[in-house]
């Protein structure tokens, strides 16, 4: 039988008052969403806290909503509602594809966005996601929030820029004409992490790739954003040999170990297609092309 | 340290002490004596001990008893009325959808959520609900089937009544 370790548990009744619980019990203090990522780790005790903020009351996060020409989402979004969300569809449809392949839908009904990006798991999808459309997040503490980019955002495995006395609030996209995106997964079976992954978002102007986006999963330490394959984009126009220049680039780019899920040349090989495929249906949705 | 929860559980109030620590799993199995939820792999993958919380479908190895404070639990017991099996429960005897029947409550309490929001899935749609939910025995053909049966059983039901 696997049980946590004994911890102590309280609920927050405010963000403000979560941070201040945060404060008050330090380090050993962790805030809990879904519960989905951390208490699996707290069985195996890779993740032992000695507080427990549940932050699950806090129905004021759960939300999305277009703002100042963003869209913005509560940390407390369950990926329920994110894979619903016709809003988001529309502006970001990647996330519905990605949202049809995380996990399973009961465990959807629990998990959030906010505690998927504050996991860090290279291995899962929404870290991907959000990189490509150059998401940025609200962190707040204490002393007010910040806004940071995903660039910023992933420090190192398993590690953000949200600091021990800080929660993440928000996640924003910034929405910009003439974009599409797509995001493509390879699994063994429904429901599991990723084998690979790429998230690519493209924004047209005068026929061409003005900006691009691309972040793989699953294929290194991190996720990957693949800057490199996004400066080759911009200016260019689009073409499947383009496509492939770029998946080649994201191949050689990731730095996947083997594993279980398959050996280094095949994720590397995983990690070219997957992208030539998402910068194929990204391009295709800004330009209304789609099959 | 142990704190006091209380919730609703297949419409009964209950309170209890408990340590933080304690996965709904176990108070509904333990504590409560409700045996009919299963605890299986306990890492969230096999869905045998879904119940449902606020009416949604959740995995209770991987939620808290003290989460579930103030909220009303719906366990598999829930589904039988007086001696009146549940569409659901009917659909699977009349098509054979266990075997062994250990998946069987998080099956049932699974399709019942999904029949509750979509009274005519198809078995596509059946397919994606079950997936976090295995089976060992069944082959999964036979629940999709249960599923179907109890979808057009309440429909018959509803025009007779309608």
């Amino acid at each position: 039988m696997q049980t946590p370790a004994a911890f102590e548990y309280e609920r927050a009744t405010s963000v403000d008052g979560a941070i201040a619980s945060l404060e008050r019990l330090g380090s050993e203090a962790r805030v809990i969403a879904g519960g989905h990522s951390l208490l699996p780790m707290m069985k195996l005790r890779l993740a032992n806290p000695e507080h427990l903020i549940d932050i699950n009351d806090l129905t004021e996060l759960s939300y999305i909503r277009e703002q100042d020409g963003e869209i913005r989402i509560g940390a407390m979004t369950r990926h329920v509602d994110l894979l619903r969300s016709d809003v988001l569809a529309e502006h970001f449809p990647l996330f519905r594809d990605a949202e049809t392949v995380i996990a399973d839908p009961v465990v959807r009904n629990r998990g959030t966005i906010g505690g998927s990006l504050c996991q860090a798991d290279a291995a899962e999808d929404l870290s991907a996601v959000c990189a490509a459309v150059k998401a940025s997040v609200v962190i707040r503490g204490s002393g007010g929030e910040r806004v940071v980019s995903m660039d910023g955002f992933h420090v190192g495995p398993f590690t953000t820029a949200v600091g021990a006395a800080e929660i993440l609030t928000e996640v924003r996209l910034p929405v910009r004409p003439n974009g599409g995106s797509a995001h493509e997964k390879v699994e063994r079976r429904a429901g599991d992490w990723a084998i690979a992954a790429a998230s690519a978002a493209v924004w047209m102007q005068d026929g061409m790739i003005g900006d691009a986006g691309i972040a793989l999963s699953a294929v290194g330490l991190t996720t990957i954003h693949v800057t490199r394959a996004e400066e080759l984009l911009r200016g260019k126009a689009p073409s499947d040999d383009l496509y492939a220049e770029a998946g080649t680039i994201a191949s050689e780019d990731c730095s996947p170990t083997s594993d279980g899920r398959g050996p280094v040349d095949y994720k590397r090989h995983l990690a070219g297609v997957l992208t030539q495929r998402a910068l194929r249906r990204a391009t295709a949705r800004a330009l209304h092309q789609e099959a | 340290m142990t704190i006091n929860v209380s919730m609703t559980v297949n419409g009964t109030q209950v309170s209890h002490e408990i340590e933080p620590r304690m996965l709904l799993v176990h108070f509904i199995r333990e504590t409560l004596e409700l045996t009919g939820t299963h605890w299986g792999c306990d890492t969230s993958n096999c869905g045998a001990c879904v119940v449902r919380i606020d009416g949604q479908p959740v995995k209770s190895c991987t939620i808290l008893a003290a989460m579930c404070d103030g909220h009303e639990v719906a366990t598999v017991e829930s589904l039988e009325v007086d001696g009146q099996l549940d569409p659901i429960q009917m659909g699977f005897h009349e098509r054979h959808a266990l075997q062994c029947g250990f998946c069987t409550p998080g099956m049932l309490m699974t399709t019942r959520a999904l029949l509750d929001e979509n009274p005519d899935p198809t078995d596509h749609e059946i397919r994606v609900a079950i997936s976090g939910a295995i089976c060992r025995c069944t082959g999964y053909k036979n629940i999709v089937s249960a599923v179907r049966w109890a979808a057009e059983h309440e429909a018959a039901t509803a025009n007779r009544e309608g």
